[in-house]
């Protein structure tokens, strides 16, 4: 008996299977880089970490002052060669108050997304799993959640407890979970009754094995494309404090606390609105164009499906 | 005059990867009430033909990039969109491959159903309703006033595709082309969609296409077989000839790889080789790197549909010049 | 459906009751009281003006007075503003942001759901790259930078506009726009992606072969599909317009109940906060019951769950 001619072996012109396996992780970043909007977002966000993360650095040395100095004698002054982006009432230069206030800006967008992010994912993924009343007790809480004004909570506890930083980390980040404990238990439940998971039961892959190889992978492409997303939602909130008054106090800068005084002025000195605001969109902008990029190339869905 | 007459159709799809010629060069005609069936691998063309003739292809990545398809004297390919939108729907009308897919979830069935004869005859609900009711009896579907109201999702696969075809028949159309409408259903289902076929198909005398890669299904409703390859007609004849004596190799293999019609026991056979690519298409004859019986010529020379006997024509160039047995 | 409805109004019930308690023993468990910024009165008179309000009770005590009237529907006094109970302030309040609220809401459909059609139909073109452009910019800018922007355009320099107030029709305009376009630019997304979807949907092909023009195969077939994240998305957004609504109804001066609600909660005003708050959630919690009635008579999917 004869061995079957190998199907590809060989033959001209015939499609021939994929090189080498193209694996999901390298085929989404080739995806990614393809998109330009994306990268640029992505290189935008990473350039202005940098510049505000080296801001003690950067401030005495290359800016020359301090988000702090004042200089009663200089007043508001429009952007010059001294004052890269001119200074505010209180003779403070802008571009070191911007680079203060973005640290701070994108420390509490990090850390209130980690916060969130903790929440959402075990919430979501312990309703996932464990199916039944429960997942649909905890789902009925977010949707309720979900419809009322959480921000209102937000600011009756900024108001009546100090604003101290932490807190607002929590705050911030307990109002923004909802969604991603919904897309996590969205995902686990799918992923529970896909095939795949069968089939390496079937193969005898213990459970531990299972959930680390199997269903940890799947999870993170949902998780990495929609904390991107939170974290500009979460600086807005924390802008939207802080325009408010109730987020980030003097003298301690946030990008909602600059864009608050500058409104304040904004007739006779526009440059003090025109900066901050013009850079926390850039950062949000950027945000979200990574986000949507990230979203396309690991192909990920909304949170309803 | 014709139904329907293909002149050398070509259909190209511009994907990022190249230029893809899915139809590359059909040629077919289809008499009033003839019924044809048109069997090929997936890939072969053969859906892509018939959408072509629609004008179903979305046509950013699709172009049809040369060929005449006489619908009664108005090409196809070259008409207007206003005049395309007349005649689809009513004189000629197709149904697809999912049921659950081709309806719409948001509408009932009844609005669905209705839809051809709010578009093409301007009725009124009264009317259209009745003859909505009319049609899903005559499609077997009992209880007709109720399903009118009811949604897809309400109803089985079968019962679905019974809607598709009544939708498609309810403007008594000239030509049904049917693409694959039995691979998305049960085995005992399946039969029953091919009987509504062919007993439609006689009490309204319209013309039906079957698009299947089941010689079996096709053999069993139309009354003339094209077998596709890689884009390319291979071999066209009456079913009977097709199956008694086939004509080319490609049409030969096939019969081959019926699995009811191999002896038990041994190993099934299989086609050798791979489908080709389609993005590079090569000279001379598609099938040649598969053919048990390529030459050399065979890979050099573009091949033609040539008609070797009596209503059976085939493309394969040694048949045609040596009367080759396959 | 009737039982959906019922369900759903039953399930109130216990939300508001957490919500009256959460945010009452937040207000009374925080430092500080109601009587704290009148500085040049007396201790004697401050514990007086105490009593007089039941203040000094027992916490638990003052608690199930609260609940008792609340189920009366009786809001209590204020205190910065008294004479006046919260019923009244919120009845006079209420019509200024519930007007806002709606042009708002209003501009965001319109433009949105204009946009995104018009994006989702000439894929890839100026046609689409542009509103969405514009969109990401409606997200990226918040409503305290955009309505600032919006004032010193149009009212200051155009002036087109009233920079403040609530007087004439005119008024309404720039705040309607600063406060819907977030909004707005989320439908647009919103409506471009769901359309997008349906349109390359089987059943859109089906409705082609049957002979439908463009102008069926969008209305009749396409949108009821493709709004379905749009309406879904409303919910949040109904809370969203409510609470952003205190930062646009600051800027433009508009009489509305946010402005009560911040300045109530930074003055301690204990019945005025509580009155706000409920009324926001009652009010929210209709909403997106209604939303939810739209979303199932759309989809018929979910009728038979």
């Amino acid at each position: 008996m004869t061995a079957a001619p190998n199907q590809f072996e060989e033959v001209p012109g015939a499609a021939q299977p994929a090189e080498a396996g193209v694996s999901f992780w390298s085929d989404a970043r080739r995806r990614l880089f393809k998109n330009k909007l994306a990268i640029f977002g992505a290189v935008v966000v990473a350039l202005l970490a940098a510049l505000c993360f080296s801001e003690p650095l950067l401030c005495p040395r290359v800016v020359g002052f301090t988000y702090e100095q004042q200089d009663l004698f200089l007043g508001p002054a429009p952007p010059s060669a001294r004052h890269w982006l001119g200074t505010d009432p209180l003779g403070r230069d802008l571009l070191a108050r911007l680079l203060y206030g973005g640290k701070i800006s994108l420390m509490v967008g990090l850390c209130a997304t980690f916060v969130s992010l903790t929440i959402g994912v075990l919430y979501g993924a312990i309703s996932g799993f464990a199916g039944g009343k429960l997942d649909m007790a905890l789902m009925r809480t977010v949707d309720i959640l979900y419809a009322l004004p959480f921000v209102i909570f937000v600011i009756l506890l900024m108001v009546f407890f100090g604003q101290n930083i932490i807190l607002l980390f929590v705050a911030i980040g307990a109002v923004s979970w909802l969604t991603m404990a919904r897309i996590v238990r969205g995902q686990v439940m799918s992923l529970k009754r896909r095939e795949f998971v069968e089939a390496a039961h079937a193969l005898g892959l213990s459970r531990r094995r299972i959930i680390l190889r199997h269903i940890i992978p799947n999870l993170l492409g949902p998780i990495i494309v929609f904390t991107t997303l939170t974290i500009p939602d979460v600086i807005l909130l924390e802008s939207f404090l802080s325009f408010l008054g109730l987020g980030v106090q003097p003298p301690h800068s946030s990008w909602g606390v600059l864009i608050k005084e500058g409104a304040e002025v904004m007739e006779e000195y526009p440059w003090l609105l025109f900066y901050p605001g013009l850079v926390m969109a850039l950062t949000l902008f950027s945000l979200n164009f990574l986000g949507d990029g990230l979203r396309d190339a690991l192909d990920v869905r909304g949170s309803k499906d | 005059m014709r139904l329907l007459t293909v002149t050398n159709l070509v259909t190209a799809f511009h994907t990022r990867n190249g230029v893809l010629r899915a139809v590359n060069g059909v040629s077919f005609h289809l008499e009033r009430g003839e019924t044809l069936g048109i069997v090929g691998e997936s890939g072969s063309g053969k859906s892509v033909t018939c959408y072509s003739l629609m004008g179903l292809l979305p046509m950013p990545p699709a172009r049809i990039k040369s060929g005449v398809a006489k619908f009664e004297n108005v090409d196809l390919l070259a008409c207007s969109t206003k005049y395309l939108n007349q005649i689809r729907g009513r004189r000629m009308a197709m149904i697809f491959q999912d049921p659950m897919t081709s309806l719409n979830p948001y509408l009932t069935i009844g609005e669905q159903l209705m839809e051809p004869l709010f578009i093409h005859k301007k009725m009124n609900r009264r009317s259209a309703g009745r003859r909505a009711i009319s049609i899903l009896h005559q499609v077997g579907i009992s209880d007709a006033g109720q399903r009118l109201r009811m949604y897809p999702h309400q109803f089985s696969g079968g019962m679905r595709q019974r809607v598709m075809i009544a939708m498609a028949l309810i403007n008594r159309p000239d030509l049904l082309i049917a693409d694959e409408p039995t691979t998305a259903l049960d085995v005992t289902v399946q039969a029953q969609i091919l009987d509504l076929i062919r007993n439609m198909q006689r009490e309204l005398g319209m013309a039906v296409i079957l698009i299947s890669h089941d010689l079996g299904i096709v053999s069993g409703l139309c009354r003339r077989v094209l077998v596709m390859y890689a884009g390319q007609v291979m071999e066209s004849a009456p079913t009977d000839d097709l199956f008694y004596q086939p004509k080319h190799p490609y049409t030969r293999a096939l019969q081959k790889s019926i699995p009811a019609l191999q002896p038990k026991g041994g190993e099934l056979y299989t086609i050798p080789g791979a489908p080709p690519d389609l993005h590079h298409p090569l000279p001379g004859c598609p099938f040649a790197p598969r053919c048990a019986h390529a030459v050399d010529y065979c890979s050099r020379e573009p091949v033609q549909l040539r008609e070797t006997a009596p209503g059976h024509s085939t493309a394969c160039l040694r048949v045609q010049r040596e009367n080759l047995a396959v | 459906m009737f039982r959906f409805i019922a369900r759903r109004l039953l399930e109130t019930v216990p939300v508001m009751f957490i919500i009256a308690t959460a945010t009452f023993f937040m207000m009374r468990l925080a430092p500080g009281g109601p009587f704290d910024s009148e500085k040049n009165v007396p201790p004697e008179i401050k514990a007086r003006m105490a009593a007089h309000y039941g203040l000094d009770k027992p916490l638990f005590q003052q608690y199930l007075l609260q609940m008792k009237h609340l189920l009366q529907g009786n809001l209590g006094p204020s205190f910065k503003y008294p004479g006046r109970t919260v019923n009244e302030i919120i009845a006079d309040a209420f019509p200024a942001s519930l007007e806002l609220g709606a042009e708002a809401l209003l501009v965001a459909l319109v433009l949105g759901l204009a946009a995104g059609l018009i994006a989702s139909l000439k894929q890839n073109s100026a046609l689409d790259h542009l509103p969405m452009s514009l969109a990401m910019i409606g997200i990226c800018v918040p409503t305290f930078v955009m309505g600032p922007l919006l004032i010193s355009a149009f009212a200051l320099h155009l002036d087109w506009f009233n920079a403040a107030g609530w007087f004439s029709p005119r008024d309404r305009v720039l705040p309607a726009l600063t406060l819907g376009a977030y909004y707005a630019a989320y439908v647009a997304r919103l409506t471009r992606g769901g359309m997008l979807e349906i349109l390359h949907q089987d059943y859109i092909r089906t409705a082609r072969a049957k002979g439908a023009g463009g102008a069926r195969v969008l209305f009749k077939h396409a949108l009821r599909g493709g709004i379905l994240p749009v309406v879904s998305f409303l919910g949040p957004a109904i809370a969203g317009l409510l609470t952003g609504s205190f930062v646009v109804e600051t800027i433009f001066g508009v009489p509305g109940l946010g402005r009560f609600f911040v300045t109530s909660a930074f003055n301690r005003d204990y019945f005025m906060v509580m009155g706000s708050v409920l009324f926001y959630a009652l009010f929210v919690i209709a909403l997106n019951l209604v939303v939810d009635v739209v979303l199932v008579w759309l989809d018929p999917k979910l009728r038979f769950e």
